[in-house]
């Protein structure tokens, strides 16, 4: 008989070879799954998850829906750590879309290069004081924090339609509920001409290196991690769990700000209400596949980036639906927490006593 | 007349009601346990997408329903599964069965969109319903009535009989019950399986009752609703059809507002109505709390391991 063995200490191999096999053993599962339901498996997989990698021309789409990715996983994984469970970023890049947009609607027959810092300054304030009310109701009254970021997305979704459908809505747009398009200096410059990688792309990475100095080499890294682990110490210790909860929330939201307004201000250039694209949600599995860490983050914002431009690859190829990637996505997530326990455990053979 | 539109108006808030009476009521059981299992909106999807998907092929409505129960049970075992025998993390799992409840409904439901199908009828005949006070009582559907008949069920079941009191028990302190020879990890299998069956039933409530129809994200949060209305009900199942009914009122506002003619509030602010009213909520239970956490159970969210 095979059975789990508790490991005296944490494999540190297993740490980072989990993710791998989460992945591989994904891949696996999807072959099988999307076989069985009749469609071209392993071309499938191949698609998604190898051929945005092989050709060249698709890895500026890659950065493109890596970066909004990285930025809100960052966020959230500094708050997973403390064991402060935001899962309201979707609803955080939404505000800071709207804040941004809304100086851009303000500014709109001006010109001038302060412009867009405005706008994503306003994106990251309007990220923030939407993670603010869980962060203010978990300190001052210990509401879950998971439930509240989460109804307040809801909220921010209905708000956004209200907004383009109502009183932003284009007054040249033929009366669709969109906004205006920006104007040149509410956009973010491509990086080269012509090209798709923007702005946001090396702001990503940079963000990503500076959050992993923070975590490892701080004491408010340290803090955040101490009390996510041992709460009773770090009382002890003197970290406020208060101002953790605080810190990691408003980090969380701004960044999910300011993504969203790169996402406007960027592949967007307005705000439709197409605009909730779920990566608020997919930044999670995100976080998990980059155990927590920032440099972890930056590969897997990339490997589920791939599930997207993989995921649009496969509807032309083997007529696989759009959902297929959301299903993708998920089972990552599942292989991620399964594979987790080997890092605890490893696995022996039962020995029977005679 | 008035009296029926009276009536109309609680036929519709019972209707809105039920989906998250039943999801909460699984949960309860979940969470007495000692489980918290965030995946209540997942479970709803599966049960929803595949209590239409049956249903539709099958021309038959119970068919769907006894589908989204098994679909329920089936998505709640693959929680179980990782919690219980891997010990991964409860709010992860629960995150993830979510995501995997959306993009699993959306795409088995990709071939459904748009599709209707006969809509869950009355059980009692026209006769016994024709009149607008009788139909309070008599013009539901099967679910309401079954809705109802488990919350006495469950109420007793905690309160009155033995196998509920071990349940409480394992929930409670499972390193005690475990050593008094109580098998917690199976009990726990058991209760997640029921949250599951609940959760998916009230899923193809919106697919089979509500909605006669497929739409992406058919549930829209109100899994999540589900969740905080446990906490409202202080895991009191008599207080959770009291908090359920109020849920439905408020979700049927959008619904009254419109018939009623209210312009000057966009129906967009509106939709808001559930989900800030589940914070209100949330922020008044703990307003009201004098001690330092409510009577949840005291390992709630806790992973066991027996060895």
């Amino acid at each position: 008989m095979l059975e789990w063995r508790r490991r005296r200490e944490p494999s540190s191999l297993m740490l980072y070879a989990s993710p791998l096999i989460a992945v591989l053993l994904t891949m696996l599962i999807g072959m099988i799954v999307f076989t069985a339901m009749g469609y071209a498996g392993f071309h499938a997989v191949r698609d998604i998850f190898l051929t945005p990698f092989l050709e060249p021309q698709r890895w500026p789409d890659l950065g493109v829906k890596a970066a909004p990715l990285v930025m809100i996983a960052l966020g959230l994984a500094i708050g997973f750590r403390a064991n402060v469970w935001n899962i309201g970023a979707e609803g955080q890049y939404i505000m800071g879309a709207i804040a941004g947009t809304g100086v851009a609607l303000a500014t709109y027959d001006m010109t001038g290069w302060w412009i867009l810092p405005a706008m994503a300054l306003a994106g990251i304030l309007g990220g923030m004081a939407w993670a603010a009310i869980p962060a203010f109701l978990r300190v001052k009254l210990q509401v879950s924090e998971i439930l509240t970021s989460l109804m307040l997305t809801y909220v921010a979704v209905q708000g956004l339609y209200y907004l383009v459908r109502g009183p932003w809505k284009d007054p040249d747009g033929f009366n669709f509920p969109q906004t205006r398009m920006f104007t040149p200096d509410q956009t973010l410059p491509a990086m080269a001409e012509g090209s798709l990688i923007h702005l946001g792309i090396p702001l990503a990475l940079v963000i990503a290196v500076i959050a992993w100095l923070v975590m490892e080499k701080t004491t408010a890294g340290y803090a955040v991690k101490v009390v996510g682990l041992a709460p009773a110490a770090a009382r002890h210790g003197g970290f406020s769990a208060d101002t953790v909860t605080w810190a990691t929330l408003l980090t969380g939201g701004g960044l999910a700000g300011l993504a969203g307004l790169f996402e406007a201000a960027g592949p967007f250039g307005q705000l439709t209400p197409q605009f909730p694209t779920g990566y608020g949600f997919t930044a999670i599995i995100v976080a998990f596949l980059g155990r927590l860490n920032p440099l972890g983050i930056v590969f897997g914002g990339i490997v589920l980036a791939a599930t997207y431009v993989g995921g649009e690859i496969a509807q032309t190829t083997v007529k696989l639906p759009q959902a297929a990637t959301g299903m993708f996505q998920a089972l990552l997530l599942f292989m991620l927490l399964a594979t987790d326990v080997l890092v605890r455990y490893r696995i022996g053979w039962k020995v029977r006593a005679v | 007349m008035t009296s029926a539109i009276l009536v109309s108006i609680l036929m519709t808030l019972v209707a809105a009601s039920t989906p998250i009476l039943l999801a909460a009521l699984g949960e309860l059981v979940v969470e007495k346990s000692g489980v918290l299992n965030l995946g209540v909106e997942g479970m709803m999807l599966t049960g929803a997408v595949a209590g239409f998907a049956v249903a539709y092929s099958s021309g038959s409505t119970t068919l769907g329903l006894v589908a989204a129960l098994a679909a329920g049970v089936a998505t709640a075992m693959i929680f179980a599964v990782l919690t219980l025998s891997l010990t991964a993390n409860q709010v992860a799992t629960g995150l993830a069965l979510t995501i995997f409840g959306i993009g699993a409904s959306s795409l088995i439901g990709a071939g459904f969109v748009g599709r209707t199908i006969t809509r869950l009828g009355p059980v009692f005949p026209e006769t016994l319903s024709g009149h607008p006070i009788l139909r309070a009582v008599f013009g539901h559907d099967i679910v309401v009535y079954l809705s109802l008949a488990l919350v006495l069920a469950v109420s007793l079941f905690l309160r009155r009989t033995r196998p509920g009191l071990i349940l409480r028990a394992v929930g409670e302190n499972d390193a005690s019950a475990h050593a008094i020879g109580y098998p917690v990890i199976a009990i726990r299998y058991g209760a997640i399986a029921f949250g599951g069956a609940l959760a998916g039933l009230g899923g193809a409530y919106f697919s089979l009752a509500l909605t006669p129809m497929w739409a992406d994200r058919l549930t829209a949060g109100r899994g999540w609703i589900a969740l905080a209305l446990v906490v409202f009900a202080a895991w009191r199942p008599g207080r959770l059809l009291l908090g359920a009914y109020l849920f439905g009122a408020v979700m049927t506002l959008e619904l009254q507002a419109k018939a009623a003619g209210v312009t000057w509030l966009a129906p967009e602010l509106l939709a808001t109505a559930p989900y800030l009213a589940t914070i209100a909520v949330l922020t008044m239970m703990s307003l009201g709390r004098k001690t330092g956490r409510l009577d949840a159970p005291a390992c709630l969210g806790k992973p066991f391991s027996a060895s």
